[in-house]
């Protein structure tokens, strides 16, 4: 893609608070077309919060969240239409349970954005084709994988064509022997230039697919830069006692 | 056991059988629109409303439907409405019916992971949306088994329709065994035709509960 630098999320000043606890404090964040930015930090950083804020599924106190210059605010009449441009995928999948995989896929497109039942079917299959469950189109998610699931779960935001992804802790509910298959996934879309925002626990995969790094930590940013500078130079005191925290020698 | 006694017997069995079941599902098509209406009232905490609907499931679900229809079928007619005795056993039949109904059907809305909502949400859905393609079908597949559960169990409530004159089953034996004494066919049939009358729905119920398998397991 050679928009490359255009910048397409511009978030400013956002804070949010639970009653007396500040979960986001004053953040600051800019996204380009075709960027893939993650963001790492303890539990209760405030990661999954910023991700939900970001389209509209949780309300900011302050601050405000632009998506090409178009503000995304819960409260108004617009969120709709923002939230169709962003898409998301959840931790625990959340596929629609009484829909065979290919109606999970064909849902939104179909009913949102009133397209063509044909049209959505075929780039429905060609979705599933890629991510390899062709064969399962008439399952329903309950028969499928946990890896499989988050698959899917990601080809039905694909559909939407979303301007951005926003994906939060995606493997974290998946047996080890399937985060490689969702992963994999993630890193040949991170390929194709899709602007993404990653919330992860996989230090080795957003060292691989990240143009940026940002290391959350009560509530705000408190280092950014490229998955070298994060992971191998470290500046502050306390990305270094996460980093360290995260290893066993 | 007389088999020519019961053959005799068998055409009025078949009158009260006819009765019953047109009460009896007059009354649970009311049920199921006054529970559908009290559960959504009840989900979406539609102020006012609300607390009237609470009232009125608390009160119908703890008195015996034979006080509410003595209240319908001698009470309205003090107050200068008369009812005649089918309407009355359905609209009694009805409004307990709803009480039990709202609950089953509130419980499968109140079901549904929230986090269901969130993701139709991330797809652009708007609320209507969200509320008949996502929460509704799921909420239906959940409160499947208790609606067909108060279904039978509605049915079977028919049996004290005889307290206000209604030519029931349950009356039709009764008033056979009074004139005749033949206690033991008349037991027989009774049984019979409520078992004709209930059997199907068990069965039904049952394939539904099949079908609707996935909309509770696994997302």
């Amino acid at each position: 893609m050679d928009k490359k630098n255009e910048v397409i999320l511009t978030i400013g000043h956002l804070k949010k608070s639970y009653g007396d606890t500040e979960v986001l404090k004053d953040i600051d964040l800019e996204i380009k077309s075709g960027e893939v930015v993650v963001i790492i930090g303890p539990s209760g950083c405030g990661k999954s919060t910023l991700l939900r804020c970001l389209n509209g599924l949780e309300k900011t106190d302050e601050g405000r969240i632009l998506l090409h210059g178009e503000p995304v605010d819960p409260k108004s009449a617009g969120i709709f239409r923002m939230r169709e441009r962003i898409g998301m995928v959840f931790q625990s999948y959340e596929l629609f349970p009484h829909k065979t995989i290919l109606k999970n896929i064909t849902l939104a497109p179909l009913k949102v954005q009133k397209r063509k039942k044909e049209e959505a079917e075929a780039e429905a299959l060609a979705l599933l084709e890629r991510i390899g469950l062709s064969a399962h189109r008439d399952k329903y998610p309950s028969q499928l994988s946990g890896g499989q699931k988050q698959r899917v779960a990601i080809a039905r935001a694909l559909i939407m064509h979303p301007e951005l992804l926003l994906l939060d802790e995606i493997t974290a509910a998946l047996d080890p022997e399937m985060v490689r298959e969702v992963l994999e996934l993630v890193l040949s879309l991170a390929k194709e230039g899709r602007t993404m925002l990653i919330v992860t626990h996989e230090m080795a995969f957003a060292e691989a697919v990240a143009d940026r790094v940002i290391f959350m930590d009560g509530g705000s940013i408190i280092e950014e830069g490229t998955a070298e500078q994060i992971f191998h130079y470290p500046k502050t005191e306390r990305l270094q006692r996460f980093l360290e925290s995260l290893k066993f020698d | 056991m007389d088999l020519a006694v019961m053959g005799e017997y068998l055409p009025r069995f078949g009158e009260a059988f006819l009765l019953t079941l047109r009460i009896g599902w007059a009354g649970i098509a009311l049920s199921l629109l006054i529970g559908l209406a009290a559960a959504f009232i009840r989900h979406f905490k539609i102020p006012l409303l609300s607390g009237l609907m609470a009232g009125y499931i608390e009160l119908f679900r703890n008195t015996p439907l034979l006080v509410q229809l003595f209240f319908i079928y001698f009470g309205l007619p003090k107050l200068g409405f008369t009812v005649s005795p089918e309407l009355c056993g359905a609209v009694g039949l009805g409004l307990l019916g709803g009480s039990y109904m709202a609950e089953s059907f509130r419980s499968g809305l109140d079901a549904v992971p929230p986090a269901q909502s969130l993701s139709a949400l991330s797809l652009g859905m708007t609320r209507r949306q969200l509320f008949v393609h996502v929460v509704l079908p799921q909420a239906f597949a959940i409160s499947t088994p208790s609606v067909v559960a108060n279904v039978i169990f509605l049915l079977k409530e028919t049996s004290v329709f005889s307290a206000i004159s209604l030519m029931d089953l349950m009356f039709t034996a009764k008033d056979l065994i009074g004139l005749y004494y033949d206690t033991t066919e008349c037991l027989v049939l009774l049984v019979l035709f409520y078992i004709v009358m209930l059997l199907p729905v068990s069965l039904l119920g049952r394939k539904l509960e099949k079908k609707f398998e996935f909309g509770r397991s696994g997302t």
